[in-house]
């Protein structure tokens, strides 16, 4: 695949950051940590990797993407209103009645939504049977599984990695999967090493006998690196353990557990934003800004 | 025909719908001998899965080659599928996968081994659920149509099989159809909606009642749900009196759902006969000698009901 053009995906990221912030601001509750540790990876999927059309969600050939931790899918839905599947103006409607957009993904509200996850530890598995489903039908289509490390506490994860490697031999083998851990060390309750501490998880994860690449999740060169690597493992599907930092871009989020799922207070959405901008407002975001100083008054 | 387990029909009838659809495949979790998928395992080997003592695993994998396209037959004991509920739940259900999930060793019937390998709470479970039809054919002639029927349908569904021997209750110009209830039996004066392992039994407690004079109408309700709405009401119009019968927990199956509609629609005096304990290990005779599921115990309830 071509080099990726990272200045642009930075900023496509950067945009993501304040739309994530901006929607859970309007909604008023939601998980602004882990939409924000995931965004990178994300964009480098949604705006470099993937191989899709919004005008046609349902095209045979599609790449598929599963959020498994649907609960951040903000982040999703801002790439998949940048790419076209629906229009921006949507996003202030995450979480309210009528909406499509769905606290949690739902395939039935939302085209271009591959599967209901939210209830964690299940999309993997889906991902799993998706990859297996598209090598019988001798489709060259991926997949793509975006894990959380609080989430792979789930038993059915380890069910179905114990069971992926193997899974299709000898003809249809699912390395046309590639899983993507979002670690960023913290769960809901409290970090995941005080709650129950996933290490060595490389280790584990190469005992079930999956191949392993690590990188910094908010590297998008790396990001794209590892996704190029893992198309050319052939015979297993692909695990890729992404260090990130919850609530990444935002200082006070920042690796506070208390922002897994609390939606700012419009003055403190702004704050945020200008602290992701950094200085350089454009036009755009000068409206946001604009518009949550208004809700910030009401 | 001879009798005939429905989960026998089920391995037979998907090795011949599996020659005409490649699409069709089989996920199992080591359970292929018993949920009888074995066969079609051995015959297309690229298309059976079979990924260890994993239900929810497979119940996810399924999901997600149903929505790649591919026909997943998803199959286990009743309890041990539906007892993965949250996965049927939000991979399936809420996802609209059109997996076809395949529930046999219901009911207190397998015997020997006991409760813990009863499906007895899983049309209680699926009821709650908005889009999963469920259906329990009776006889080998209709499991092999409902087989291909869920090969055809649009969504998930789940099909309640037998691990025990079912007598054939049809003639060989029976048509399933789905959504609809048949009457095996026109009565007058008692309906005796019945389902799955019991069917039989309740023709032959027919017999028993009609010696005492009591003339009762037999319906076999194969599709659980959605309920046969009107053919249930018009035999409860006609006959005042109504008896459900079941090899599932009292609550929450098909008495449950028949009482939702008559109290809803057309009260009208209800009957449920079904299991009202966990079940136990023993003889499968004596187990619905025990629940009154049995030809005797079947007429007993009747004539206690309508006297």
């Amino acid at each position: 695949m071509a080099n990726p053009d990272i200045a642009r995906l930075e900023s496509v990221a950067r945009e993501g950051r304040v739309q994530i912030l901006r929607m859970l601001t309007h909604a008023g509750s939601g998980h602004p940590g882990g939409s924000l540790s995931a965004i990178d990876i994300l964009t480098t999927l949604y705006f470099h990797r993937m191989r899709y059309d919004p005008k046609r969600p349902d095209w045979e050939d599609r790449d598929r993407f599963i959020l498994s931790k649907g609960h951040c899918v903000p982040a999703q839905y801002f790439c998949m209103a940048k790419a076209g599947y629906f229009p921006m103006d949507r996003l202030t409607t995450l979480r309210k009645l009528g909406s499509p957009l769905q606290g949690h993904p739902d395939r039935t509200t939302v085209p271009g939504i591959e599967a209901a996850t939210g209830s964690l530890g299940q999309g993997l598995s889906i991902a799993v049977g998706m990859a297996l489903g598209l090598k019988l039908a001798g489709k060259n289509a991926r997949v793509y599984c975006v894990v959380g490390d609080g989430e792979i506490q789930e038993g059915q994860i380890w069910e179905s990695l114990m069971s992926a490697p193997g899974l299709g031999a000898p003809d249809h083998h699912v390395d046309n999967l590639c899983v993507i851990l979002d670690g960023n060390g913290i769960q809901l309750d409290d970090f995941v090493a005080k709650v129950l501490d996933l290490e060595p998880v490389v280790d584990k994860l190469e005992a079930f006998r999956w191949p392993v690449l690590e990188i910094d999740g908010h590297d998008i060169a790396q990001i794209d690196k590892a996704l190029d690597q893992a198309e050319t493992i052939k015979g297993k599907p692909t695990f890729v353990v992404a260090h990130t930092v919850k609530g990444k871009g935002v200082s006070f989020m920042e690796n506070e557990p208390e922002w897994h799922g609390k939606a700012p207070k419009p003055a403190e959405a702004v704050r945020a934003i200008r602290e992701i901008l950094g200085g350089t407002v454009p036009d755009w975001a000068a409206s946001i800004i604009a518009e949550l100083e208004a809700l910030e008054k009401k | 025909m001879p009798a005939k387990a429905s989960r026998a029909a089920f391995g037979e009838v998907l090795l011949d719908l599996g020659a005409k659809d490649e699409r069709i495949v089989t996920v199992d979790a080591d359970l292929s001998k018993s949920t009888m998928t074995a066969k079609f395992a051995k015959t297309y080997p690229a298309r059976a899965f079979n990924v260890g003592i994993a239900e929810s695993g497979m119940i996810g994998l399924a999901a997600g080659l149903a929505l790649a396209g591919r026909i997943p037959f998803a199959c286990s004991f009743g309890c041990f599928l539906v007892g993965r509920f949250e996965t049927i739940r939000v991979s399936v259900a809420y996802s609209q996968a059109p997996v076809k999930l395949v529930g046999t060793h219901v009911g207190v019937a397998i015997g020997e081994d006991g409760y813990s390998q009863m499906g007895l709470e899983d049309i209680a479970c699926l009821r709650a659920l908005p889009n999963i039809p469920i259906v329990q054919p009776a006889d080998e002639l209709e499991t092999k149509q409902a087989v291909a029927y869920a090969v055809e349908h649009p969504g998930p569904i789940y099909l309640r099989l037998t691990r025990q021997n079912l007598e054939a209750v049809h003639d060989a110009s029976y048509r399933f159809q789905f959504g609809k209830a048949d009457v095996l039996r026109p009565g007058r004066d008692v309906s005796i909606l019945v389902s799955g392992g019991p069917v039989w039994n309740a023709l032959e407690a027919a017999k028993k009642l009609a010696t005492e004079g009591v003339d009762a109408e037999i319906l076999n309700v194969a599709t659980i749900k959605p309920l046969d709405d009107e053919a249930i009401l018009r035999s409860a119009g006609k006959t005042g009196h109504v008896v459900t019968v079941e090899d599932h927990s009292i609550n929450g199956g098909l008495g449950s759902a028949v009482a939702e509609l008559l109290g809803e629609v057309m009260p009208t005096p209800l009957k449920r006969v079904g299991v009202t304990t966990f079940g136990e290990s023993g003889d499968p005779k004596g187990l619905y000698a025990k629940h009154g599921l049995d030809a005797e115990g079947i007429a007993q309830s009747v004539l206690k009901f309508l006297r």
